[in-house]
Protein backbone atom coordinates (compact mmCIF):
# COMPACT_ATOMS: atom_id res chain seq x y z
CA UNK A 1 0.00 0.00 0.00
CA UNK A 2 0.91 3.72 -1.35
CA UNK A 3 1.09 6.38 2.06
CA UNK A 4 -0.92 8.97 0.68
CA UNK A 5 -1.31 11.26 3.56
CA UNK A 6 1.66 12.02 5.48
CA UNK A 7 2.44 14.82 8.10
CA UNK A 8 6.12 15.54 7.19
CA UNK A 9 7.11 14.40 3.96
CA UNK A 10 5.81 14.81 0.34
CA UNK A 11 5.95 12.10 -2.31
CA UNK A 12 7.19 12.98 -5.69
CA UNK A 13 6.97 9.60 -7.51
CA UNK A 14 8.38 9.35 -11.26
CA UNK A 15 5.84 8.18 -14.12
CA UNK A 16 3.86 5.34 -13.53
CA UNK A 17 4.50 2.23 -15.71
CA UNK A 18 3.48 -1.56 -16.31
CA UNK A 19 6.02 -4.36 -15.85
CA UNK A 20 5.48 -7.97 -15.23
CA UNK A 21 6.13 -9.92 -12.14
CA UNK A 22 5.71 -13.51 -12.55
CA UNK A 23 4.34 -13.17 -16.30
CA UNK A 24 1.37 -10.75 -14.24
CA UNK A 25 1.20 -7.23 -15.63
CA UNK A 26 1.93 -4.96 -12.73
CA UNK A 27 2.39 -0.99 -12.18
CA UNK A 28 4.62 0.82 -10.37
CA UNK A 29 6.31 4.27 -10.59
CA UNK A 30 9.32 4.70 -12.77
CA UNK A 31 12.64 4.89 -10.80
CA UNK A 32 11.82 3.37 -7.58
CA UNK A 33 12.98 0.31 -6.51
CA UNK A 34 12.05 -2.91 -7.86
CA UNK A 35 11.31 -4.09 -4.32
CA UNK A 36 9.51 -1.00 -3.88
CA UNK A 37 6.30 -1.36 -6.50
CA UNK A 38 6.24 -5.24 -5.62
CA UNK A 39 5.62 -4.57 -1.85
CA UNK A 40 3.41 -1.69 -2.64
CA UNK A 41 1.38 -4.84 -4.78
CA UNK A 42 1.56 -6.58 -2.31
CA UNK A 43 4.10 -9.04 -2.86
CA UNK A 44 6.45 -9.91 -0.25
CA UNK A 45 7.68 -13.71 -1.37
CA UNK A 46 11.06 -12.65 -3.58
CA UNK A 47 12.98 -15.62 -3.88
CA UNK A 48 13.73 -19.42 -2.63
CA UNK A 49 16.61 -20.10 -0.54
CA UNK A 50 18.95 -22.48 -2.08
CA UNK A 51 18.86 -25.69 0.06
CA UNK A 52 15.80 -25.64 2.41
CA UNK A 53 13.36 -23.66 -0.45
CA UNK A 54 12.49 -21.51 2.65
CA UNK A 55 10.85 -17.92 1.11
CA UNK A 56 12.53 -15.07 1.24
CA UNK A 57 11.77 -11.36 1.36
CA UNK A 58 13.52 -8.02 1.25
CA UNK A 59 15.48 -7.14 4.85
CA UNK A 60 17.60 -4.45 5.05
CA UNK A 61 16.65 -2.54 1.34
CA UNK A 62 20.03 -0.69 0.88
CA UNK A 63 22.02 -3.38 -1.15
CA UNK A 64 23.99 -4.65 1.86
CA UNK A 65 22.51 -8.46 2.64
CA UNK A 66 21.24 -10.06 -0.48
CA UNK A 67 18.07 -11.38 1.07
CA UNK A 68 16.00 -9.79 -2.18
CA UNK A 69 17.60 -11.50 -5.35
CA UNK A 70 15.68 -12.13 -7.74
CA UNK A 71 15.82 -12.72 -11.63
CA UNK A 72 15.29 -9.35 -13.77
CA UNK A 73 15.00 -9.57 -17.66
CA UNK A 74 16.32 -13.11 -17.84
CA UNK A 75 19.43 -12.12 -15.12
CA UNK A 76 19.80 -13.28 -12.15
CA UNK A 77 21.27 -12.41 -8.81
CA UNK A 78 19.52 -8.87 -8.86
CA UNK A 79 19.34 -6.92 -5.73
CA UNK A 80 15.74 -5.56 -6.39
CA UNK A 81 16.02 -2.99 -3.51
CA UNK A 82 18.31 -0.89 -5.22
CA UNK A 83 17.59 -1.85 -8.84
CA UNK A 84 15.23 0.82 -10.34
CA UNK A 85 12.10 -0.16 -12.46
CA UNK A 86 11.81 0.96 -16.10
CA UNK A 87 8.99 0.39 -18.10
CA UNK A 88 8.46 -3.35 -19.40
CA UNK A 89 10.71 -4.95 -16.78
CA UNK A 90 10.07 -9.12 -16.77
CA UNK A 91 10.81 -9.68 -12.77
CA UNK A 92 10.72 -13.25 -11.78
CA UNK A 93 11.33 -15.17 -8.40
CA UNK A 94 14.24 -16.69 -8.13
CA UNK A 95 14.95 -20.08 -7.61
CA UNK A 96 18.09 -21.37 -5.40
CA UNK A 97 21.51 -19.25 -6.80
CA UNK A 98 19.90 -18.53 -10.43
CA UNK A 99 21.64 -19.47 -13.78
CA UNK A 100 23.17 -17.62 -15.80
CA UNK A 101 21.88 -17.98 -19.54
CA UNK B 1 44.86 6.70 -14.38
CA UNK B 2 42.98 9.18 -12.74
CA UNK B 3 44.88 10.54 -9.01
CA UNK B 4 43.84 12.96 -6.46
CA UNK B 5 44.72 13.87 -3.17
CA UNK B 6 42.17 12.39 -0.94
CA UNK B 7 39.31 9.82 -2.28
CA UNK B 8 36.30 9.75 0.15
CA UNK B 9 34.30 6.64 0.50
CA UNK B 10 30.66 7.13 1.22
CA UNK B 11 28.29 9.83 0.78
CA UNK B 12 26.31 9.51 4.21
CA UNK B 13 26.90 12.09 6.93
CA UNK B 14 30.16 11.07 7.72
CA UNK B 15 31.66 11.27 4.08
CA UNK B 16 29.96 14.59 2.91
CA UNK B 17 31.41 16.20 5.80
CA UNK B 18 34.98 14.74 5.17
CA UNK B 19 34.82 15.64 1.59
CA UNK B 20 33.17 19.77 2.06
CA UNK B 21 35.94 20.04 5.11
CA UNK B 22 38.99 18.45 2.78
CA UNK B 23 38.21 20.56 -0.28
CA UNK B 24 38.10 23.51 1.92
CA UNK B 25 41.17 23.05 2.91
CA UNK B 26 41.90 23.34 -0.81
CA UNK B 27 42.87 19.71 -1.54
CA UNK B 28 41.36 18.07 -4.65
CA UNK B 29 38.83 15.11 -3.58
CA UNK B 30 36.80 12.00 -5.11
CA UNK B 31 33.79 11.59 -3.42
CA UNK B 32 32.30 7.62 -4.29
CA UNK B 33 28.82 6.67 -3.42
CA UNK B 34 27.50 3.10 -4.43
CA UNK B 35 24.20 4.63 -4.52
CA UNK B 36 22.47 7.07 -6.74
CA UNK B 37 21.91 9.65 -4.20
CA UNK B 38 24.10 11.79 -1.63
CA UNK B 39 23.08 11.48 1.97
CA UNK B 40 23.36 8.05 3.15
CA UNK B 41 20.83 7.08 5.87
CA UNK B 42 19.97 11.20 6.54
CA UNK B 43 17.70 10.79 3.76
CA UNK B 44 15.01 8.64 5.53
CA UNK B 45 15.21 10.18 8.87
CA UNK B 46 12.25 12.42 9.27
CA UNK B 47 12.70 13.51 12.87
CA UNK B 48 15.03 16.92 14.38
CA UNK B 49 18.16 16.15 15.38
CA UNK B 50 19.03 16.38 18.79
CA UNK B 51 22.81 18.21 20.37
CA UNK B 52 23.85 22.35 19.85
CA UNK B 53 23.25 24.29 16.79
CA UNK B 54 26.64 23.88 15.36
CA UNK B 55 25.05 20.18 14.82
CA UNK B 56 22.15 20.91 13.24
CA UNK B 57 20.22 20.05 15.94
CA UNK B 58 16.35 21.06 15.76
CA UNK B 59 16.98 20.52 11.88
CA UNK B 60 15.55 16.51 10.08
CA UNK B 61 17.73 14.44 9.15
CA UNK B 62 16.49 14.55 5.54
CA UNK B 63 17.04 18.04 5.60
CA UNK B 64 20.17 18.14 6.48
CA UNK B 65 21.14 15.46 3.78
CA UNK B 66 19.67 18.09 0.90
CA UNK B 67 22.03 20.90 2.60
CA UNK B 68 25.33 18.95 2.38
CA UNK B 69 24.63 17.44 -0.56
CA UNK B 70 24.30 20.92 -2.17
CA UNK B 71 27.42 22.07 -0.48
CA UNK B 72 29.22 19.50 -2.26
CA UNK B 73 27.81 19.83 -5.28
CA UNK B 74 28.42 23.44 -4.81
CA UNK B 75 32.19 23.30 -3.88
CA UNK B 76 34.49 23.46 -6.37
CA UNK B 77 37.42 20.59 -7.21
CA UNK B 78 35.44 17.56 -6.21
CA UNK B 79 34.80 15.00 -8.59
CA UNK B 80 31.78 13.47 -7.65
CA UNK B 81 30.95 9.77 -8.48
CA UNK B 82 27.49 8.02 -7.55
CA UNK B 83 26.55 4.57 -8.27
CA UNK B 84 30.19 3.46 -7.94
CA UNK B 85 31.45 0.54 -5.69
CA UNK B 86 34.67 0.86 -4.00
CA UNK B 87 35.86 -2.79 -5.15
CA UNK B 88 39.06 -2.77 -3.45
CA UNK B 89 41.83 -1.12 -1.95
CA UNK B 90 45.85 -1.86 -3.05
CA UNK B 91 48.97 -1.27 -1.95
CA UNK B 92 50.00 0.96 -4.44
CA UNK B 93 47.24 3.76 -3.56
CA UNK B 94 44.65 2.55 -6.10
CA UNK B 95 41.07 1.88 -5.49
CA UNK B 96 39.53 -0.15 -7.55
CA UNK B 97 35.95 1.05 -8.82
CA UNK B 98 33.10 -0.83 -10.28
CA UNK B 99 31.54 1.84 -11.79
CA UNK B 100 27.86 1.27 -14.06
CA UNK B 101 29.29 -0.31 -16.92
CA UNK B 102 32.81 -0.85 -16.37
CA UNK B 103 35.27 -1.16 -13.93
CA UNK B 104 37.88 1.76 -13.38
CA UNK B 105 41.02 2.75 -11.56
CA UNK B 106 41.44 5.68 -8.92
CA UNK B 107 45.09 6.70 -7.46
CA UNK B 108 44.74 8.55 -3.96
CA UNK B 109 47.07 9.98 -1.56
CA UNK B 110 44.80 9.59 1.62
CA UNK B 111 41.51 7.47 1.37
CA UNK B 112 38.80 8.22 3.86
CA UNK B 113 36.37 5.06 4.65
CA UNK B 114 33.09 6.37 6.01
CA UNK B 115 31.30 3.52 5.13
CA UNK B 116 28.66 3.27 7.27
CA UNK B 117 26.76 0.16 9.07
CA UNK B 118 24.44 -2.11 8.57
CA UNK B 119 21.61 -4.08 10.25
CA UNK B 120 21.70 -6.58 13.02
CA UNK B 121 20.01 -9.57 13.04
CA UNK B 122 18.67 -11.29 15.88
CA UNK B 123 18.35 -15.09 16.85
CA UNK B 124 14.51 -16.30 16.84
CA UNK B 125 12.67 -18.96 14.78
CA UNK B 126 11.49 -18.04 10.98
CA UNK B 127 13.51 -14.74 11.25
CA UNK B 128 14.31 -15.25 7.50
CA UNK B 129 10.44 -14.81 6.96
CA UNK B 130 9.56 -12.12 4.71
CA UNK B 131 7.92 -9.75 6.75
CA UNK B 132 10.99 -9.87 9.08
CA UNK B 133 13.05 -6.30 8.50
CA UNK B 134 15.60 -4.13 9.51
CA UNK B 135 14.43 -0.54 11.36
CA UNK B 136 16.27 0.75 8.73
CA UNK B 137 14.88 -1.26 5.41
CA UNK B 138 11.01 0.75 7.23
CA UNK B 139 12.39 3.49 7.27
CA UNK B 140 13.89 3.35 3.47
CA UNK B 141 10.29 1.47 2.04
CA UNK B 142 8.32 4.39 4.12
CA UNK B 143 9.98 7.57 4.54
CA UNK B 144 12.09 7.36 1.12
CA UNK B 145 9.78 5.79 -1.53
CA UNK B 146 6.32 6.14 0.18
CA UNK B 147 5.62 2.32 0.52
CA UNK B 148 3.64 1.02 3.37
CA UNK B 149 5.98 -1.90 5.17
CA UNK B 150 2.89 -3.79 6.29
CA UNK B 151 -0.36 -3.05 8.43
CA UNK B 152 0.62 -3.85 11.40
CA UNK B 153 4.34 -3.70 13.17
CA UNK B 154 5.88 -5.04 16.20
CA UNK B 155 9.04 -3.35 16.74
CA UNK B 156 11.89 -5.17 18.44
CA UNK B 157 13.88 -2.85 20.42
CA UNK B 158 13.25 0.43 22.47
CA UNK B 159 16.36 2.07 21.47
CA UNK B 160 16.34 5.10 20.15
CA UNK B 161 15.97 3.55 16.54
CA UNK B 162 13.10 1.05 18.00
CA UNK B 163 11.09 3.99 19.61
CA UNK B 164 11.73 6.69 16.57
CA UNK B 165 10.64 4.30 13.59
CA UNK B 166 7.70 3.43 15.73
CA UNK B 167 6.58 6.66 15.55
CA UNK B 168 7.50 7.43 11.76
CA UNK B 169 5.13 4.08 11.62
CA UNK B 170 2.18 6.32 13.30
CA UNK B 171 2.68 9.26 11.06
CA UNK B 172 2.85 6.67 7.95
CA UNK B 173 -0.51 5.39 9.10
CA UNK B 174 0.49 2.16 9.91
CA UNK B 175 -0.50 0.24 13.20
CA UNK B 176 2.46 -0.34 16.25
CA UNK B 177 1.08 -3.23 17.69
CA UNK B 178 4.03 -2.97 20.58
CA UNK B 179 7.72 -2.65 21.33
CA UNK B 180 9.65 -5.76 22.51
CA UNK B 181 12.33 -4.50 24.60
CA UNK B 182 15.08 -7.30 25.95
CA UNK B 183 16.47 -5.07 28.53
CA UNK B 184 15.08 -4.76 31.68
CA UNK B 185 14.42 -1.02 30.61
CA UNK B 186 14.22 1.45 27.61
CA UNK B 187 17.27 1.99 26.32
CA UNK B 188 16.43 4.94 24.26
CA UNK B 189 15.72 8.54 24.96
CA UNK B 190 12.38 9.09 27.48
CA UNK B 191 11.56 11.96 25.24
CA UNK B 192 10.55 9.58 22.04
CA UNK B 193 9.41 6.66 24.65
CA UNK B 194 6.51 9.05 25.84
CA UNK B 195 5.67 10.02 22.48
CA UNK B 196 5.09 6.44 21.44
CA UNK B 197 3.20 5.71 24.86
CA UNK B 198 0.92 9.01 24.23
CA UNK B 199 -0.04 7.31 21.00
CA UNK B 200 -0.95 4.17 22.78
CA UNK B 201 1.80 1.68 21.97
CA UNK B 202 2.73 -0.64 24.90
CA UNK B 203 6.31 -1.07 25.63
CA UNK B 204 7.30 -4.53 26.94
CA UNK B 205 10.58 -4.42 28.41
CA UNK B 206 12.41 -7.89 29.58
CA UNK B 207 10.43 -9.40 26.76
CA UNK B 208 11.75 -10.98 23.16
CA UNK B 209 10.18 -12.50 19.96
CA UNK B 210 10.23 -16.32 20.12
CA UNK B 211 9.09 -17.03 16.87
CA UNK B 212 7.70 -15.03 13.67
CA UNK B 213 4.53 -17.53 12.42
CA UNK B 214 3.45 -17.86 8.70
CA UNK B 215 3.91 -20.09 6.50
CA UNK B 216 4.74 -17.63 3.12
CA UNK B 217 5.42 -14.52 4.88
CA UNK B 218 4.83 -12.82 8.44
CA UNK B 219 1.15 -13.35 9.68
CA UNK B 220 1.85 -13.06 13.81
CA UNK B 221 4.23 -13.18 16.04
CA UNK B 222 5.18 -15.04 19.56
CA UNK B 223 6.45 -12.99 22.59
CA UNK B 224 7.65 -14.35 25.32
CA UNK B 225 9.26 -12.96 28.84
CA UNK B 226 12.91 -13.05 30.08
CA UNK B 227 14.15 -13.54 33.49
CA UNK B 228 16.87 -11.84 35.31
CA UNK B 229 19.47 -13.86 33.51
CA UNK B 230 18.06 -13.31 30.58
CA UNK B 231 16.40 -16.57 29.77
CA UNK B 232 13.17 -16.91 28.33
CA UNK B 233 10.28 -18.41 30.67
CA UNK B 234 8.38 -21.14 29.00
CA UNK B 235 5.00 -21.10 29.64
CA UNK B 236 4.87 -16.83 29.01
CA UNK B 237 4.61 -16.81 25.14
CA UNK B 238 1.84 -14.54 24.08
CA UNK B 239 0.37 -14.15 20.16
CA UNK B 240 0.44 -10.47 18.36
CA UNK B 241 -1.46 -10.44 15.83
CA UNK B 242 1.53 -8.06 12.99
CA UNK B 243 2.49 -8.34 9.38
CA UNK B 244 5.74 -7.58 10.04
CA UNK B 245 9.01 -7.66 12.69
CA UNK B 246 11.07 -5.03 12.69
CA UNK B 247 14.48 -5.30 13.81
CA UNK B 248 15.70 -2.40 15.83
CA UNK B 249 18.62 -4.19 17.27
CA UNK B 250 21.47 -2.50 16.50
CA UNK B 251 23.88 -1.90 13.98
CA UNK B 252 27.36 -3.37 13.08
CA UNK B 253 30.07 -1.28 11.24
CA UNK B 254 30.88 -2.25 7.82
CA UNK B 255 34.51 -2.47 7.65
CA UNK B 256 35.01 -4.79 5.16
CA UNK B 257 37.88 -2.73 2.54
CA UNK B 258 39.60 -1.83 5.69
CA UNK B 259 39.87 -5.47 6.83
CA UNK B 260 40.94 -5.84 3.19
CA UNK B 261 43.51 -2.96 3.16
CA UNK B 262 45.08 -4.03 6.23
CA UNK B 263 44.22 -2.07 8.49
CA UNK B 264 44.04 -3.36 12.56
CA UNK B 265 41.10 -4.31 13.32
CA UNK B 266 39.52 -4.37 17.15
CA UNK B 267 36.46 -6.21 18.22
CA UNK B 268 34.60 -3.55 20.65
CA UNK B 269 31.60 -4.69 21.57
CA UNK B 270 30.49 -1.08 22.97
CA UNK B 271 30.92 0.58 19.10
CA UNK B 272 29.07 -2.34 17.46
CA UNK B 273 31.66 -4.65 16.52
CA UNK B 274 34.82 -4.83 14.38
CA UNK B 275 36.33 -1.31 13.92
CA UNK B 276 39.65 -0.27 12.82
CA UNK B 277 42.52 0.84 15.54
CA UNK B 278 42.25 5.12 15.13
CA UNK B 279 43.86 7.65 16.69
CA UNK B 280 42.14 11.02 17.52
CA UNK B 281 42.71 12.38 13.71
CA UNK B 282 40.63 9.24 12.56
CA UNK B 283 43.81 8.15 10.82
CA UNK B 284 44.22 4.26 10.94
CA UNK B 285 47.02 1.79 11.69
CA UNK B 286 47.75 2.62 7.99
CA UNK B 287 49.19 5.57 7.54
CA UNK B 288 47.46 6.34 4.50
CA UNK B 289 44.07 5.38 5.06
CA UNK B 290 41.44 7.30 7.53
CA UNK B 291 37.97 6.38 9.05
CA UNK B 292 34.93 8.34 9.79
CA UNK B 293 31.10 7.32 11.05
CA UNK B 294 29.78 4.52 12.15
CA UNK B 295 32.83 2.41 10.52
CA UNK B 296 34.42 3.87 13.02
CA UNK B 297 32.22 2.90 16.09
CA UNK B 298 28.69 3.03 15.63
CA UNK B 299 27.05 6.35 17.16
CA UNK B 300 24.76 8.96 15.93
CA UNK B 301 24.80 11.14 12.85
CA UNK B 302 25.55 14.18 14.57
CA UNK B 303 28.50 12.73 15.73
CA UNK B 304 29.89 11.22 12.68
CA UNK B 305 29.48 14.61 11.03
CA UNK B 306 32.07 16.21 13.32
CA UNK B 307 34.14 12.87 13.10
CA UNK B 308 33.91 13.16 8.71
CA UNK B 309 35.37 16.96 9.29
CA UNK B 310 38.01 15.48 11.27
CA UNK B 311 39.42 13.24 9.13
CA UNK B 312 38.99 15.55 6.03
CA UNK B 313 41.04 18.06 7.77
CA UNK B 314 43.46 15.70 9.36
CA UNK B 315 44.16 13.98 5.84
CA UNK B 316 44.37 17.53 4.37
CA UNK B 317 47.00 18.59 7.01
CA UNK B 318 48.87 15.22 6.39
CA UNK B 319 49.54 16.50 2.61
CA UNK B 320 50.83 19.88 3.54
CA UNK B 321 47.16 21.75 3.36
CA UNK B 322 46.84 24.34 6.04
CA UNK B 323 44.03 27.15 6.00
CA UNK B 324 43.70 27.20 9.73
CA UNK B 325 43.94 23.63 10.02
CA UNK B 326 44.74 23.47 13.54
CA UNK B 327 42.41 25.72 14.50
CA UNK B 328 39.89 23.99 12.66
CA UNK B 329 40.28 20.43 13.81
CA UNK B 330 40.81 22.05 17.44
CA UNK B 331 37.48 23.43 17.26
CA UNK B 332 35.72 20.18 15.90
CA UNK B 333 37.71 17.70 18.56
CA UNK B 334 35.97 19.87 21.44
CA UNK B 335 32.56 19.73 19.66
CA UNK B 336 33.23 15.90 19.40
CA UNK B 337 34.19 15.55 22.91
CA UNK B 338 30.98 17.72 23.86
CA UNK B 339 28.95 15.19 22.41
CA UNK B 340 29.76 12.42 23.90
CA UNK B 341 29.89 14.24 27.39
CA UNK B 342 27.54 13.09 30.11
CA UNK B 343 25.88 9.67 30.38
CA UNK B 344 24.38 9.20 26.96
CA UNK B 345 28.17 9.40 25.83
CA UNK B 346 29.56 6.77 28.64
CA UNK B 347 29.43 3.48 26.24
CA UNK B 348 30.90 5.45 23.74
CA UNK B 349 33.96 6.57 25.65
CA UNK B 350 34.58 3.16 26.92
CA UNK B 351 34.30 1.81 23.76
CA UNK B 352 37.01 4.62 22.42
CA UNK B 353 39.00 3.68 25.58
CA UNK B 354 38.82 -0.40 25.11
CA UNK B 355 40.10 0.55 20.98
CA UNK B 356 43.21 2.43 22.37
CA UNK B 357 43.57 -0.41 24.01
CA UNK B 358 43.53 -2.77 20.91
CA UNK B 359 39.59 -4.12 21.44
CA UNK B 360 39.25 -7.32 23.38
CA UNK B 361 41.24 -9.37 20.81
CA UNK B 362 38.91 -11.36 19.44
Amino acid sequence: MRITDHPILDFKPGRLVRFTFEGREIEGYEGEPIAAALHAAGIRVLRRSPRLHRPRGFFCAIGNCSSCLMVVDGVPNVRVCVERLREGMRVERQEGHGELK
Amino acid sequence: MKSVEIAVVGAGPAGLSATLAAAGQGASVALIERDEHLGGQLVKQTHKFFGSARQEAGTRGVVIARRLGQAVREQAGIDLRLATTVLGYYSDKVLYLEEPDRLAKLQAERAIFATGASERMLIFGNNDRPGVYGAGAVQTLMNVHGVMPGRRVLMIGAGNIGLIVSYQLLQAGVQVAAIVEAAPRIGGYLVHAAKVRRAGVPILTGHTVKEAVGEEAVEAAVIWRLDEQWRPVPGTEERVDCDVICLATGLSPLGELMWQAGCRMAYVPELGGHVPWHDDDLRTSHEDIYVAGDASGVEEASAAMVEGRIAGLAAARSLGHDRDVEEKLGEARRELAALRAGPTGEKIRRGLESLRQGGDGR
